[in-house]
């Protein structure tokens, strides 16, 4: 009996814990089939990789987690990425003036979808898809088919740089992700998010305010899709409408990969960094196995079902677990 | 007399992880009876009908259909056997209209394409039968609860129902609506229908049903013809202890006028006026849809108030939102506890905290010590039976669950609670303690107002009762004129 309850319970742990055993098993799998992956040079490049993806995703997290979901991010960085371009060659602003009016914009867009959302009371997806179009849309527009260059060289240190061995962007995931987790597990903000996804109903009731929520909600997707914005102008030192498009599809496999509930309700930023690792290790290794970029689609595409099924599948294992023991 | 037994359930067992659900029982059922089926939450009822409707398989044991032995059922087997289950959560689509949902699935042997003048008439003649008017154009989110649970019945028949299982359904039923299933349950029973009764309402059970049998603890006790029983001898059985099933007594030390309604117009409402007492145990009787539970929103700033006061401890308030009602010390345990109360995926002293959230944050970040204190404190002082406080609200009982509900609004410290269906789902021995609490509460100086639809508990609990009607005001009645009937007169709209 104790044998079995000892068995039961290693089993619950492992399965809370599937991403990290698969993080693990990859990376092992990795190391020794392909050589040059577990050197300090490509594990770094690994993660600055990710860390793009890796800070707008704890942005979409805060949304889905309040139930919602923000399709917009990747071209919300289409076009922030454009006008900051514009901001700093074109109309030759400094980049400490700059970067905070990018923030401040992005905010902006995020408080478009919030509001959007409230106001037409139509489903997340279908708002941010129509934004997405818009923003993307404008962004081309002001861009003029133009590859916008010649920033002042101080910006170079945002996406290039690094603080001793390790390179900025990595450092601002981390600190990103560091504050998402507190505000979301110490504050009393974090628990109406949680309330807000988990049962609406039961939130307005309990008194919070269900919309004000919402839209900030989005607009601290934003702000946050905002800070990648830069890292990444800073990293291609380009203005181009290439850059950032399909980020949300990196941010979303990584989300549901981490257990981040598409019902809402449900996240924590250590299972959203274990599934950006999954796919940063997944995308480094088939990049050194020189896996030709078609085929990487398809096996992002194959992660991301296999997480929503994933998803799926511990939602029915729970209910029908719920169901045994109320029934009994 | 001999009666034709249809259903038999032989030694059926069902274990789940770590409990057994269904331990060895055996029942039998009778050609056109109505037999009720009795007993605690968790003692094994919808296993046990969900073991009937094939929803779940059975480890051992043997079902006997007319006389055919089965050990293993399915959804389809049973369905065509002429079993029929009507859940309490209706297996309706809300988007689609009356005739739609009765012949759903069904195909019209002499068409190959759909006809929704076909089915519509059909529809009529199997609602004609019960004597009820439902366009059966109209669609099924437009109806209301009783007038779907119709449609379920509806559904069942058209289907040559033998054997039709029910669910506690007079749980949502207003007084005079549960009339009309007993009247479509009897036509059922004249044709030879066997029903099986699932309720909590002994009332009921009585008034209905020939045969009772009660379960306990997964494990069946005992059958009693309805005749030759009585009320305490199925409360001992289905207990296995002895309760007196009572209502608390209460020294009468009512106070001054805390909350005071003038014309409160809104939400379907009108013109509603009328005052509690610390320490009163206000009534809100009335039939469904008379617009109790819309007063209590409007109330609680859930809804929005057109016109009208409330004036608590003599001062106009305004309340515009639940926030606001918090704020003034107003706590609402919704009639939907699943849906509205609680958060079931968290831990209950998350749910316990959460109207509290604020208060007990410094600087934004929560004092999850302070949290522990409160939770703890609510827990013991109304005995939350829970293994931990981090254990998840949705694997408690339903009484439990309730608890949890009662909690938040006592750790909100609110100095009127309004409780809107207190005992719905809950069994007799957590609706004892629910009474307790209730009691206790008003005897603290704590004013409630209680919307319930069960007659016996609202005059055994309330000071004084109010009813509605159709969103009005229709009367007040003091305690020393309680009964059914003058109650009855007033919500039905007689004068």
């Amino acid at each position: 009996m104790s044998n079995n309850q000892f068995g039961a319970r290693l089993g619950a742990t492992l399965q809370k814990n599937v991403p990290f055993l698969v993080l693990i098993f990859l990376v092992i799998l990795f190391t020794f089939i392909a050589p040059n992956f577990m050197t300090f040079g490509n594990l770094r490049t690994l993660i600055r990789q990710i860390s793009f993806a890796g800070i707008s995703a704890v942005g979409l997290m805060f949304v889905m987690i309040g139930g919602g979901i923000d399709l917009s991010i990747g071209s919300q960085i289409v076009f922030g990425n454009v006008l900051l371009a514009i901001m700093m060659v074109d109309w030759k602003l400094p980049p400490a003036v700059a970067i905070p009016l990018i923030l401040l914009v992005g905010t902006g867009l995020g408080l478009i979808n919030g509001v959007l959302c409230i106001k037409l009371k139509i489903h997340p997806l279908i708002i941010t898809l129509g934004t997405a179009a818009i923003f993307k849309g404008v962004g081309y527009i002001i861009n003029q088919s133009r590859n916008i260059m010649g920033f002042p060289d101080s910006f170079r240190w945002f996406g290039q740089g690094y603080v001793w061995e390790i390179p900025v962007p990595v450092i601002v995931m981390i600190l990103v992700a560091l504050l998402g987790a507190f505000i979301l597990t110490k504050t009393y903000f974090g628990r109406q998010i949680f309330a807000l996804g988990g049962n609406e109903e039961a939130a307005r009731l309990a008194g919070v305010n269900i919309n004000g929520t919402k839209v900030i909600l989005f607009m601290i997707s934003g702000f946050i899709t905002a800070i990648t914005t830069v890292l990444l102008l800073s990293r291609v030192f380009a203005g181009q409408t290439i850059t950032g498009q399909g980020l949300e599809f990196d941010c979303l496999t990584a989300a549901l990969l981490g257990g981040v509930s598409f019902k809402g309700g449900e996240g924590s930023v250590f299972g959203l960094m274990v599934g950006m690792l999954i796919i940063g290790v997944l995308n480094n290794a088939m990049q050194l196995a020189t896996f030709p970029d078609f085929s990487q689609q398809v096996v992002k595409g194959a992660v991301l079902l296999i997480a929503v099924a994933f998803d799926v599948y511990q939602k029915n294992r729970k209910a029908k677990e719920t169901v045994a023991r109320v029934a009994a | 007399m001999d009666a034709k037994v249809v259903l038999s359930l032989e030694n059926i067992t069902k274990r789940y992880p770590g409990v057994l659900a269904l331990n060895n029982v055996s029942i039998s059922f009778q050609e056109g009876e109505v037999h009720a089926l009795l007993g605690e939450n968790g003692a094994g009822k919808s296993t046990l009908i969900k073991a009937v409707a094939g929803a779940i398989d059975i480890d051992s044991g043997i079902i006997k259909i007319n006389g055919q032995e089965y050990s293993k059922m399915t959804p389809a087997l049973s369905r065509s056997l002429g079993v029929e289950v009507i859940y309490q959560e209706f297996n309706l689509v809300p988007t689609l209209s009356v005739a739609e949902n009765i012949y759903l699935c069904e195909k019209d042997e002499n068409s190959a394409f759909f006809s929704a003048k076909t089915i519509e008439e059909k529809a009529v003649k199997v609602l004609d039968q019960f004597g009820v008017r439902i366009d059966p154009r109209i669609l099924v989110q437009d109806l209301s609860i009783a007038e779907q649970q119709i449609v379920e019945i509806a559904k069942a028949v058209s289907k040559n129902v033998k054997i039709l299982i029910m669910d506690e359904p007079s749980a949502p039923l207003s007084v005079s609506e549960v009339e009309l299933m007993f009247k479509i349950i009897n036509q059922l029973k004249q044709k030879g229908v066997t029903i099986i009764y699932i309720s909590h309402r002994l009332e009921e059970v009585f008034h209905i049903s020939d045969r009772v049998s009660i379960m306990r603890d997964g494990a069946y006790v005992a059958t009693r013809n309805t005749k030759e029983t009585n009320r305490q001898e199925l409360i001992t059985l289905m207990v296995g202890r002895e309760l007196k099933e009572s209502y608390p007594q209460r020294r009468k030390s009512l106070g001054e006028v805390v909350l005071e309604v003038k014309n409160l117009t809104g939400n379907g409402d009108r013109n509603i006026s009328f005052s509690v007492r610390k320490g009163e145990i206000l009534g809100i009787s009335g039939l469904v849809g008379a617009g109790r539970t819309e007063l209590a929103q409007l109330i609680f700033g859930a809804a929005p108030m057109e016109s009208g006061e409330i004036l608590i401890n003599g001062k106009p308030v305004k309340i515009h939102s639940p926030l606001d009602a918090i704020q003034n010390k107003i706590g609402l345990l919704t009639e939907d506890r699943k849906g509205q109360g609680l958060f079931l995926e968290m831990a209950v002293k998350w749910n316990i905290s959460f109207p509290i959230i604020r208060r007990i944050s410094k600087y934004s970040v929560v004092n999850t010590k302070k949290e522990d204190e409160i939770a703890q404190k609510y827990k013991e002082r109304i005995n939350i039976k829970t293994p931990s406080l981090l254990q998840q609200v949705i694997n408690l009982s339903g009484g439990n669950q309730q608890k949890v509900v009662l909690a938040k609004s006592l750790a909100a410290e609110s100095d009127i609670l309004i409780f809107d269906e207190p005992t719905r789902g809950i069994d007799v021995g957590a609706k004892q303690e629910i009474y307790h609490l209730m009691t206790e509460l008003a005897e603290s100086g704590i004013a409630i107002l209680m919307i319930s639809s069960d007659m016996e508990e609202l005059l055994g609990m309330s000071d004084r009762i109010i009813v509605l009607c159709e969103g009005e005001l229709a009367g007040e009645v003091q305690k020393e004129n309680f009964n059914q009937h003058t109650i009855l007169d007033l919500a039905s709209g007689i004068h």
